[in-house]
């Protein structure tokens, strides 16, 4: 039976203009630029100089506190060590790499003598070392979600609902390497001690699902295979979780609320070859697609690879494309230059050409309720608006904006043509301004009372 | 390749966007609405598609030369003015008199929507409530109804000249037996009764009806709750001897098919959840139940209607959705 989640909509997946497209290896690019911003958290720092050498594998960035190392993705010279243009807008501290084309592997990478013996903290420490975050975009350490999750966790969960359009890079990885992802999956099973792992895909990957399947009877693999309803945002954390387990992450906590943690598709890959071969994250599935691309392809790249030199690989982009997106075209964000570089986050990268941009000059809510059933979190993003729209701070926290996660379902099916997921996030940032102001005000009240006092 | 020549937009996401929009909503009320028309014609004459047409036009001009007025950019295009013209001329007897049809829908579009803040902003369904300005100002001409049974009578153009009778729903409550005698239900169901242009033909309007719910522009939630509360209420408290044929009656009499699919589901007049529409469904079907029972009036739909209106913000501040993640007996504490 597939299962799904209360909400969402249904926009056309688009996904048949790469979906049977082999992943493609990129030839070497000239020059890599890898941003020191992967994961959710503070950048890294560097611990590189210009002209210092490099292999691949080798530590270029330390992370502080939350996040994940940084490694060099190919072998050669350090030319620059500056802020660049990066896909979540502005510039960011980054490694800018000339390669040497001798593709060295770099010392620090060493393949665990025996995977199967490892203990649960040598585990974590090998998923930590190799920098791995949740690849479908949210870039959380996957070291932390662990560590964290071990003791709470009962469901172990894999997304490979890949709800995005056009976006093909899990499906592609489930046809060509499922032993990568059942693998990752055992070693998860080992970290979290449950008897099972629960991969949740789409129905419109039927061949995946049956890929998948063949893999773990071969394996007898405590992997199962949850089908899922075609639906947008099936893939978010939370409505992955209520489609499988029937529970609901409480407002503003974790999965692991709920025994619940969730991993991508790639993320899970990339344990499996960190365990088997001790290689960090150094290389990227990107799903290059959209009305703007001449060729469609699914390809496979060293972080840091400029967007460019994907496009190039790609036949190039159109006249009149008037949109490129790093990520899907439900989340990703829109790009201003080409001057960014593709990251361990970036699981698609669409350009648009075509009629994709439907926008009114006049844009007016006819109240009718479409927003109210898609949003996946039960919000009523009319009212939303309209508060946003008149600054109501207490209305907005009242009607729990806080609990809007952007995923666009609203803005997606509204006939009015609202900026309503633009507005929401403006209105959040507005009331965490109001939050920050009161909490200001009412440390300066309580100093100045202390002083009274004193 | 060079790619700095690009025009790039960096907006927020969603970056793609679902075809249906205002404009295509509202043409598909109209082509729901068609069949009724036909019907209308077919039985009134060509006057019903005159009336139409100049209901139409005269709404759209109405809102043209207000927003001209006031220097607000031009909304024809969404053709919800359109649909509101086309409403009136629907809930208004084909006798009527060009000029007030005109007049019902400056009060429609300038008085109740526009004044408002246009589209979206209005508290009352806009062609109801001119329905309910006319009945206020010109009693006499909006309760005249033309005899469909004088005769076939497609080209004619000067509806006033036929007699005029009752409608079924002035005889339901006085004179049951009489109505069971003058129409047959399937005369009630199909349509040759008499009444206002576009609510006669049961059929008809159930085929656009369902066609809004194949399309999805309306769900069943308030045509199933309006209709299903009327039908419950005449089976409970029946005239005569057969409670189902009195409920049949009550269903296909007078306009209760119109605004249970085309006026009740107004986007900007109903509740935006699920619950809040069957609840609003009922509140209609009961007091069109009380209307036509109690009242002066035969009919209750477009009072019911005007009143739920009415009522709209109370059920969307007190029916909300659950919280995602709040379990139901907590949210109940």
């Amino acid at each position: 039976m597939a299962k799904a989640f209360f909400g969402g909509v249904h926009p056309n997946d688009m996904k048949a203009a790469t979906n049977e497209k082999a992943i493609e290896q990129l030839a070497p690019p000239k020059q890599v630029i890898i941003p020191m911003s992967q994961h959710f958290g503070a950048p890294c720092t560097p611990t590189v100089q210009k002209g210092d050498h490099v292999k691949i594998g080798q530590k270029i960035g330390e992370f502080k506190g939350l996040g994940a190392p940084i490694h060099a993705s190919v072998s050669g010279t350090v030319v620059a060590v500056e802020p660049r243009p990066y896909s979540m807008g502005g510039n960011v501290m980054s490694v800018v790499i000339d390669n040497d084309f001798q593709d060295e592997i770099s010392e620090e990478v060493v393949a665990p003598a025996n995977p199967d013996m490892l203990s649960v903290e040598e585990m974590i420490e090998i998923v930590k070392n190799a920098g791995i975050v949740g690849m479908g975009g949210a870039t959380f350490p996957t070291h932390v979600k662990i560590a964290g999750g071990i003791g709470q966790v009962d469901t172990v969960i894999i997304n490979g609902a890949e709800c995005e359009p056009y976006i093909t890079g899990d499906h592609r990885a489930m046809l060509e390497r499922p032993e990568q992802i059942v693998g990752g999956c055992c070693y998860l099973a080992k970290m979290f001690g449950v008897d099972k792992v629960i991969i949740g895909v789409e129905m419109n990957k039927q061949n995946g699902i049956d890929s998948l399947n063949r893999t773990i009877a071969e394996r007898k693999a405590p992997v199962v295979v949850q089908p899922l309803h075609t639906r947008y945002p099936q893939g978010g954390e939370k409505q992955l979780c209520q489609a499988i387990t029937g529970k609901q992450v409480p407002p503003g906590g974790l999965p692991s609320a709920i025994g619940c943690a969730v991993f991508n598709i790639n993320s899970v890959c990339s344990i499996y070859k960190a365990m088997t071969t001790g290689m960090p994250v150094v290389r990227k599935v990107v799903t290059v697609s959209g009305s703007g691309v001449v060729e469609p392809k699914n390809i496979e790249c060293p972080i840091g690879t400029p967007v460019s030199v994907v496009l190039d690989a790609c036949g190039g982009l159109k006249d009149g494309t008037f949109k490129l997106i790093a990520g899907g075209p439900m989340m990703g964000m829109a790009q201003y230059t080409t001057d960014i570089s593709v990251t361990k986050g970036m699981g698609a990268l669409l350009a648009f050409a075509g009629d994709e941009n439907k926008t009114s000059d006049n844009p007016t809510c006819i109240r009718c309720g479409r927003c109210v059933e898609a949003c996946p979190m039960h919000l009523e993003p009319l009212y939303l608006y309209m508060y946003v729209q008149k600054k109501r701070i207490d209305e907005l926290n009242a009607a729990n904006i806080m609990d809007c996660m952007e995923c666009g379902a609203c803005a997606y099916i509204c006939p009015g043509r609202l900026h309503l997921t633009q507005s929401f996030k403006a209105g959040k940032q507005m009331v965490k301004d109001d939050a920050m102001k009161k909490k200001a005000a009412a440390e300066a009240e309580k100093a100045a009372a202390e002083k009274k006092g004193a | 390749m060079d790619y700095k020549a690009l025009k790039l937009i960096a907006s927020s996401n969603p970056h793609i966007r679902n075809n249906e929009d205002t404009r295509s909503i509202m043409l598909d009320v109209i082509i729901a609405l068609c069949p009724a028309l036909a019907w209308s014609i077919y039985r009134f004459g060509f006057r019903a598609l005159l009336a139409a047409a100049v209901s139409v036009g005269s709404a759209m001009c109405w809102e043209w030369l207000y927003r001209k007025a006031l220097k607000k950019p031009q909304t024809l295009g969404d053709l919800s003015a359109a649909v509101t013209g086309l409403l009136l001329s629907m809930v208004c007897p084909v006798t009527l008199p060009y000029w007030m049809l005109v007049l019902g829908n400056f009060f429609a579009i300038v008085v109740v929507k526009q004044l408002y803040g246009g589209l979206g902003k209005n508290f009352m369904n806009p062609a109801l409530a001119g329905r309910a300005a006319l009945v206020a100002c010109y009693a006499s001409q909006m309760t005249s109804w033309i005899d469909p049974n004088a005769g076939w009578a497609p080209l004619n153009l000067h509806g006033a000249d036929v007699v005029t009778a009752a409608t079924p729903m002035a005889m339901i409550g006085e004179d049951f037996a009489g109505l069971t005698a003058t129409y047959s239900v399937s005369d009630m169901f199909i349509g040759f009764v008499g009444g206002s242009a576009g609510e006669i033909s049961s059929m008809m309007l159930l085929i656009g009806g369902l066609y809004l719910i194949f399309r999805k522009v309306i769900s069943w939630h308030i045509p199933v709750a309006y209709i299903g509360s009327v039908a419950l209420l005449a089976l409970i408290f029946p005239h005569g001897n057969d409670p189902v044929q009195y409920m049949l009656y009550s269903l296909f009499g007078g306009g209760l098919m119109l605004g249970a699919f085309f006026m009740a589901t107004d986007y900007v007049t109903s509740p935006v959840t699920k619950k809040g529409q069957l609840i609003f469904g009922v509140g209609c079907g009961l007091i069109t139940v009380f209307i036509r029972t109690f009242g002066s009036f035969p009919e209750g739909v477009c009072y019911s209607i005007l009143l739920m209106n009415c009522t709209v913000w109370i059920i969307d501040k007190h029916v909300k959705p659950t919280r995602f993640g709040v379990v139901k007996e907590a949210a109940k504490k």
